[in-house]
């Protein structure tokens, strides 16, 4: 009987292995089947004989390279800015008791609440004037913005993790409360910084819709829209899709790793957006 | 009020109270700044575009309409279907990721060799962007080159190997199937938390007492994960309703409007017909209808609270 059991859990296990593995692993078997054997050979586990050639042919012959480079200066600039951003507001809510703190809070939770896509309509209308459409200054802010709340909640919870006798300690020697924060607490933060850069990485990475709504020409399209035109305009040439999908998986799946021992936390704290 | 963390004396130099009224401001003007121009601003706009004619191509619209939007949508069967589409998605996206992901966090919750690698990978998928994860799905879907179809025909599910997304009847599975994939760790990954949370001698005491496992699954683990169960369901309810990103890669809506949801009718409306008046209009109605919602959730909350 308990043999039975365990025999059981590890197959339920498998299954679940299976289910979350099997349609990346079909990604990348796609990516490096030859196009004569994609529709001659059906459904099979591995085509008879592997190659790069997509691979090869989207980095030479299409743009993904500049999606790729524009995805990664938008959510590596987005990532930045509101690690830095969250940190200091995250540390304020953590340390400081204040009037208007509810308020704050509740600003930032109310943001986390509405539907975004109601502000894709307005916010091309604000930006359109000052020239921050179709580029991605314009998106960085508005990712920025996005992201902020979030990773303050993070961030905060982190802080809330540090001793106050640290930077009490620090203050009593004649240091200044920021001072004290830049030198003693941010350092001792570093497992939370990283962890926030890495979601907040990942969320960015991801956007679609205001991204198809705010970029329209191929110079400044980031990965997502560039990927969603490609399958559109040439929706025959899987091969190329899936190895270009290959290649926009490989960040998310750095950062993963970078955040998987905070995922919990990360979970948490972002319950209201998740 | 009193900037209590420096452990203030009393009487301090006015200058000094002051810099301390300051602080504290200093540290949060950046989000400030930020939320207030990016996301405020933009929804009063927004909800005044409700009441407006703004039409991106037309330059002579812009003027007050008053009304007129909501009477056009009291009439419009597409956002009617929108709306029992958005129950439907919502509805059955939330439960299937919650019955799966409660399975999956009882599994792992047991210690066997290799937990830590079978929890990386049975994880991954949330960290598939979504845009993927949806075209992923659709070429699963694709009976040219994803193997689904073949294998629901040899399960006897469909009759011929066609494109279930391309099917009336069939097309919502498809968005909520690629959901219930990238969705589950969500879950899995908040009850595990809860799960461990659960003083293990309570279950060592239940079974001294002779309790078999379902009672003590009933009278031990349940009413633990009971509010962290309702907070989440809540609150991915809301999340999920808003989640269009699966359906625009998807299907976009169709075929004939049977994978539109309200949040993709939105979206629809302002990207392709450019149309921001008629967009905000259903963006108000949505918000109205999530607020009642979210009072639902801050009610229940309150209770939780109290009995605790």
């Amino acid at each position: 009987m308990g043999i039975l059991l365990t025999i059981a859990h590890r197959l339920a296990i498998l299954v679940y292995v299976a289910f979350a593995l099997f349609p990346l692993y079909w990604l990348l078997k796609v990516s490096v089947t030859p196009n004569d054997l994609l529709y001659s050979e059906g459904v099979r586990m591995w085509p008879s004989h592997a190659t790069l050639e997509h691979y090869r042919y989207v980095i030479e012959n299409s743009a993904f390279p500049i999606f790729f480079r524009n995805s990664l200066i938008v959510a590596g600039s987005t990532a930045l800015a509101v690690t830095l951003i969250s940190s200091l507001s995250g540390y304020a809510l953590s340390r400081f008791v204040f009037r208007g703190k509810y308020a704050v809070v509740a600003l930032m939770l109310i943001t986390q609440m509405f539907p975004l896509v109601m502000l894709v309509a307005p916010i091309f209308k604000m930006l359109s004037p000052l020239g921050l459409t179709n580029s991605l200054t314009g998106l960085i802010i508005v990712y920025t913005a996005f992201n902020v709340p979030f990773a303050t909640f993070l961030m905060q919870s982190f802080f809330d993790g540090i001793p106050r006798d640290l930077e009490d300690a620090a203050m009593i020697d004649g240091a200044s409360r920021f001072t004290a924060f830049r030198q003693i607490i941010l350092p001792l933060t570093l497992p939370g910084i990283a962890a926030t850069l890495g979601f907040v990485f990942t969320a960015a990475w991801s956007e679609l819709l205001f991204a198809l709504m705010l970029i329209s020409g191929n110079d400044s399209a980031t990965f997502p829209v560039g990927l969603l035109t490609f399958v559109s305009k040439f929706s025959v040439d899987f091969g190329q899709m899936m190895a270009a999908g290959v290649m926009a998986l490989v960040p998310a799946c750095l950062f993963f790793l970078l955040i998987q021992r905070y995922l919990v936390q990360g979970l948490t704290a972002g319950a209201v957006k998740g | 009020m009193i900037p209590t963390a420096t452990g203030s004396r009393p009487r301090k130099p006015f200058a000094r109270r002051i810099a301390h009224t300051v602080e504290p401001w200093l540290y949060t003007a950046p989000v400030l700044v930020l939320i207030i121009a990016v996301m405020l601003v933009p929804l009063v706009l927004g909800l005044s575009y409700a009441f407006r004619d703004i039409q991106l191509l037309n330059p002579f619209s812009g003027g007050f309409v008053g009304l007129d939007h909501f009477r056009e949508l009291s009439q419009d069967t597409a956002f009617y279907r929108a709306l029992r589409n958005t129950l439907w998605w919502t509805g059955a996206s939330v439960f299937l990721q919650f019955f799966f992901g409660l399975i999956l966090a009882l599994l792992l919750d047991k210690p066997f060799a290799g937990r830590g690698l079978a929890q990386a990978l049975v994880f991954l998928p949330w960290a598939v962007p979504t845009f993927l994860a949806g075209l992923n799905w659709a070429w699963m879907f694709n009976p040219v080159i994803g193997p689904l179809p073949h294998w629901m025909v040899s399960l006897g599910i469909l009759s011929a190997p066609n494109n279930i997304l391309a099917d009336p009847q069939l097309a919502m599975w498809g968005p909520i199937i690629a959901n219930v994939w990238w969705g589950i760790p969500f879950f899995a990954i908040t009850l595990l938390a809860a799960l461990q949370a659960i003083p293990r001698d309570l279950y060592e005491a239940a079974a001294i007492d002779g309790a078999n496992p379902l009672q003590r699954f009933t009278s031990i683990t349940l009413p633990f994960l009971a509010p962290t169960i309702a907070i989440t369901v809540l609150l991915r309810t809301v999340w999920i309703a808003n989640f269009a990103d699966l359906i625009i890669v998807m299907t976009n809506g169709g075929p004939a409007d049977r994978t539109q949801i309200v949040a993709s009718y939105i979206f629809t409306q302002a990207f392709k017909r450019l149309d921001f008046g008629y967009a905000s209009a259903i963006a108000l109605v949505l918000l109205v209808l999530l607020l009642a919602y979210s009072m639902v959730i801050v009610v229940i909350r309150q209770r939780l609270i109290e009995k605790d």
